[in-house]
């Protein structure tokens, strides 16, 4: 699966010496202590803008350029510790769910610092209110902001340990090399790191100039490398919040409402759900009623023995149909100017179903309150303004609130938020006693956030083998992005290229683009504000909206006699963008016979500073889609993708590799098969055989991914880019298979219901007991 | 409270909680062993799977008072000493192909992928398209490709 490209379309923009000269600190400390400035400038180069096609702001300044210069307002400083047994300790301001960024940092330090990556320790940062701006982890962004900056610090040890180096051995700086964390003198002599961390370190901060090693001496950067945290977690060693042990913080949960928002008027068993067996306490709190107790299994059966009465909650009459109906009355008419004679239209519209961007792990934290302190510990990737909301919660000054970051079970756009943190943080607080609070599997589907649903419209114009004009209106839901992304909004409102729109309207502007040259285009977000809990799901618009276009695409192409890949080629505006098109087209032999009923698919995705192409491969004949699998939606299955990502500079091609395959998952499920259907303001899904995420058994039998050599080097976003590129070649592949063009995401929604819905009280169903009977 | 008994990662232990508490809980809350993990709690998403007397099971929904004292049970924390090693090649098959990414469903994951070999070969067969399409095991991150390729490089490893 694992392919390297050996071709160098481009020559890498690389970094001239000027661009690799950096200040780092020495602080004072007992041992080598050095820091770096984070934020200093790690911007990728702006895209460059193509003609006839207008620059779009996303192509200009995208979210991540916004991400990165709000990094740069804050003199804050990160450090590295040289320990005094050879190893190097660095706490990351970022969040770490899965998406290998604590490897990637640990290669940064690693090489700019001549040390073994076994040698490199890399944690989370508890939250530091003094970064104000650069403790986020979202859009893709934290490598592109901290790649700088982490070897800015690793540079500046280095330098500092080949100084006392020299003291040591009575040899000139010059004359000295350091390889794998041992400096060796011209005759042979060498000292370990080990034995000069004490001596590197300072009695007083010092200010140093350090130079970065060029691209070309790169030996760990760009090099595949597993995960460093890889055999804690197929060990069952890796710590997640919930394996945290804390002192007496026993396990809760909370008996949620039968609908969105839905309130506590009264308990009537309150005394008696107390006396049940390991239960130790029992309090309402503002989203339900909190039970503690000895083990989760005595939680739920507590959950399940309460008898609440429920006042109404927010979405009570909501269905999808009234969502769908609200959302169509709310769109943006598309207004086309007049066009010459002979043009024609295509026009389309699509709807998206709201789906669950649940990761494995659901909604936890552990959270010790006392009367003036609180200690929380949770994965989330807004830990300052966690810190500031958790403080607010319980009245108490932000100083006296610690949010440890503890290593999460996926996020998929729910890290962004700190609910289950907030509320362990309330029933702590109300019991007077630590807990472990965990939300249930049915309750992290039906209550927990959700990407909301929307419309997209597209009419495009053309005439005489040009496309004339494309416009969209996208028409959604509102999403809710946490809080820190809209501080950073607000800072920074001047700078950004589209001044005066709304928050989200920004965001929209930000991150959408065209990527071809289709004439005069425009892309505008409306949005429906409804009482739903909402987020972003591995990105926020690109999978929806750029699935749409790309179908439009293909429309395009097939009305005007095109071959799908050679007509996206010809109007692709960045030769990026055609340099992984022809890479899947290549090595994805495009326009191979395809047997009836299955067919190819072709699409790409520019965003985040970087590109990605797609081709896959669907079966959608009968005996494939009506495969029989216990509790399970099969359907048409995706039998091949292959997939070709330029980042601009992979720090580490084995983990971008890890999150295309991730994404491309996602880009499957959310076509083909997983959503959340709304009735009566509750989210019927209830468990993972309700919500069809890709399993196994719709896993592509055949999968490549291409990395592509550094074009930039500079490294550019990669967590989210796959799902819209693969959303849409699926759907394309999709549309080409059946002779239709999929409108309906994903596209099972309006079937039946392939489940049972499970009652809604009480709200979460017991565990099973017949566990035994199926072991194989 | 009743007392129950079974043999654990090869150690007898003996706990008391009540009989219809499942054996996830007893695991992870009373005994602190977390290397299995809660997804559902409703035996779907497998991510506690673990072994009882060397074949898959969920713990989550096995209540405690149907084990005996002769039961084995083997967490992932267990697993390696079953082959007498410190890591079982099906492990170390997952470090090669650098399969997890948040790691959480992981170690429920290689559990079900031994009993899936060990199950195809009593059958005296190699694991096939059938056979991955039985692993029901959720991954979030979407790891199941290379998930695939380690439990085919391991297959015939033990
Ligand atoms: S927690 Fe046991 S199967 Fe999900
Ligand atoms: S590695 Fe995250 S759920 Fe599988």
């Amino acid at each position: 699966m694992v392919t390297q490209s050996p071709q160098q379309p481009f020559r890498p923009e690389g970094e001239g010496f000027g661009r690799r000269r950096f200040l780092g600190f020495v602080l004072a400390a007992s041992t080598l202590t050095v820091a770096a400035q984070l934020g200093e400038g790690a911007a990728a180069p702006k895209a460059a803008a193509a003609v006839p096609g207008l620059p779009e702001p996303a192509e200009l300044y995208d979210l991540n350029d916004m991400l990165t210069d709000a990094t740069l307002l804050t003199a804050n400083l990160i450090t590295i510790t040289m320990n005094p047994d050879g190893t190097a300790s660095f706490a990351l301001p970022r969040a770490e769910v899965g998406q290998g960024v604590t490897t990637s940092t640990a290669m940064l330090i690693a090489e700019e610092l001549d040390l073994p990556l076994d040698k490199v320790r890399v944690t989370l940062a508890d939250a530091r209110p003094e970064l104000v701006f650069n403790q986020l982890t979202g859009g893709s962004n934290t490598t592109i902001s901290t790649y700088t900056p982490v070897r800015v610090a690793a540079a500046t040890a280095k330098q500092r340990l080949l100084e006392a180096a020299a003291a040591e051995l009575g040899a000139p700086l010059s004359a000295l090399s350091a390889l794998q964390g041992v400096i060796t003198a011209p005759d042979g002599r060498s000292l370990g790191y080990a034995e000069l961390a004490v001596k590197a370190a300072s009695l007083t901060n010092l200010r140093v100039a350090v130079t970065l090693k060029a691209a070309s001496a790169f030996q760990v950067i760009g090099t595949p490398q597993n995960r460093i945290d890889a055999l804690d977690a197929v060990t069952g060693r890796k710590q997640f919040a919930m394996d945290v042990k804390v002192a007496g913080a026993m396990p809760a949960m909370i008996c949620r409402p039968p609908t969105i928002n839905g309130t506590v008027v009264s308990v009537q068993n309150l005394a008696a759900v107390q006396a049940m067996p390991g239960i130790t306490d029992v309090a309402v709190v503002s989203t339900g009623v909190a039970v503690r107790g000895r083990t989760f299994g005595q939680c739920i059966d507590a959950v399940r023995a309460l008898q609440v009465t429920w006042g109404p909650g927010s979405e009570d009459h909501a269905t999808d149909a009234t969502v769908l109906a609200e959302l169509r009355a709310a769109e943006n008419p598309l207004v086309t100017p007049p066009l010459p004679l002979l043009t024609e239209a295509i026009d389309a519209r699509f709807t998206f179903h709201f789906a669950s961007n649940s990761p494995l792990e659901t909604n936890c934290a552990v959270a010790d309150v006392r009367s003036d302190s609180a200690e929380i510990w949770a994965s989330v990737k807004a830990p300052i303004t966690a810190q500031e909301e958790i403080a607010a919660k319980l009245g108490l000054p932000v100083t006296a609130v610690t949010v440890h970051c503890v290593q999460g079970g996926g996020s998929f756009g729910r890290k962004l938020f700190h609910d289950a943190a907030l509320e362990a943080a309330e029933v702590s607080q109300k019991m007077g006693k630590p807990v472990r609070l965990m939300w249930h599997r049915t309750d992290d589907f039906r209550h927990g956030r959700v990407h909301p649903m929307s419309t997209s419209r597209v009419r495009a114009t053309y005439s005489l083998g040009q496309v004339l004009t494309m416009d969209q209106r996208h028409t959604s839901v509102a999403t809710e992005f946490g809080h820190g992304l809209g501080e950073i909004i607000t800072s920074l409102a001047a700078k950004l290229p589209v001044g005066g729109l709304a928050f989200s309207e920004t965001i929209f502007t930000l991150t959408q683009q065209t990527p071809y040259n289709f004439g005069v285009t425009s892309q505008l977000l409306t949005e429906v504000d409804n009482g739903f809990h909402t987020g972003s799901m591995r990105n926020i618009y690109s999978p929806n909206v750029r699935c749409a276009q790309e179908l439009v695409v293909d429309r395009l192409a097939a009305a005007m006699g095109r071959d799908p890949y050679e007509f996206r080629r010809e109007f692709l505006k960045d030769r990026r963008a055609v340099a992984v098109l022809d890479k899947v087209a290549q090595v994805g032999n495009w326009g191979r016979a395809m047997a009836p009923g299955t067919a190819q698919g072709i699409a790409i995705h520019p965003e985040y500073h970087g590109f990605v192409a797609v081709l896959a491969e669907i079966d959608c004949t009968a005996a494939t889609v009506n495969r029989q699998i216990p509790d399970a939606v099969t359907g048409p299955r995706v039998t091949k993708v292959v997939c070709a990502v330029d980042v601009g500079l992979a720090v580490n091609p084995k983990g971008l590799e890890a999150q295309m395959m991730g994404g491309i998952m996602d880009g499957i499920a959310i076509t083909l098969t997983s959503s959340l259907h709304l009735h009566n303001g509750v989210f019927q899904e209830g468990s993972w055989d309700n919500y069809f995420y890709t399993r196994q058994w719709n896993t592509p039998t055949e999968l490549d991914i291409i990395v592509m050599p550094p074009t930039t080097g500079t490294p550019g976003g990669a967590g989210e880019l796959a799902v819209a590129g693969a959303m849409a070649a699926v759907a394309c592949a999709y549309g080409r298979a059946t002779g239709t063009m999929p409108t309906t995401f994903p596209i099972n929604h309006d079937a039946p219901l392939a489940f049972t819905p499970l009652p809604t009280v009480p709200p979460i169903p017991q565990s099973p007991t017949d566990g035994l009977s199926r072991a194989y | 409270m009743p007392q129950h008994t079974f043999i654990l990662n090869g150690q007898q232990v003996t706990v008391d909680v009540e009989d219809d508490v499942r054996l996830l809980w007893v695991l992870r809350d009373v005994l602190g062993v977390t290397g299995p993990k809660y997804g559902c709690g409703l035996g779907v998403c497998q991510a506690c799977t673990s072994h009882i007397n060397g074949k898959a099971f969920n713990p989550c929904s096995v209540p405690v008072g149907d084990l005996q004292p002769t039961d084995r049970v083997t967490t992932i924390e267990g697993l390696p000493a079953t082959v007498g090693r410190d890591l079982h090649p099906m492990q170390e098959a997952w470090l090669q192909f650098d399969v997890p990414q948040c790691g959480y469903c992981q170690p429920g994951q290689i559990m079900a992928a031994v009993a899936k070999v060990l199950q195809a070969r009593a059958a005296g067969r190699q694991l096939g398209d059938t056979d991955y399409d039985e692993i029901r095991n959720i991954c979030r991150c979407g790891t199941y490709y290379r998930i695939r390729e380690a439990i085919a490089a391991a297959e015939n490893q033990f």
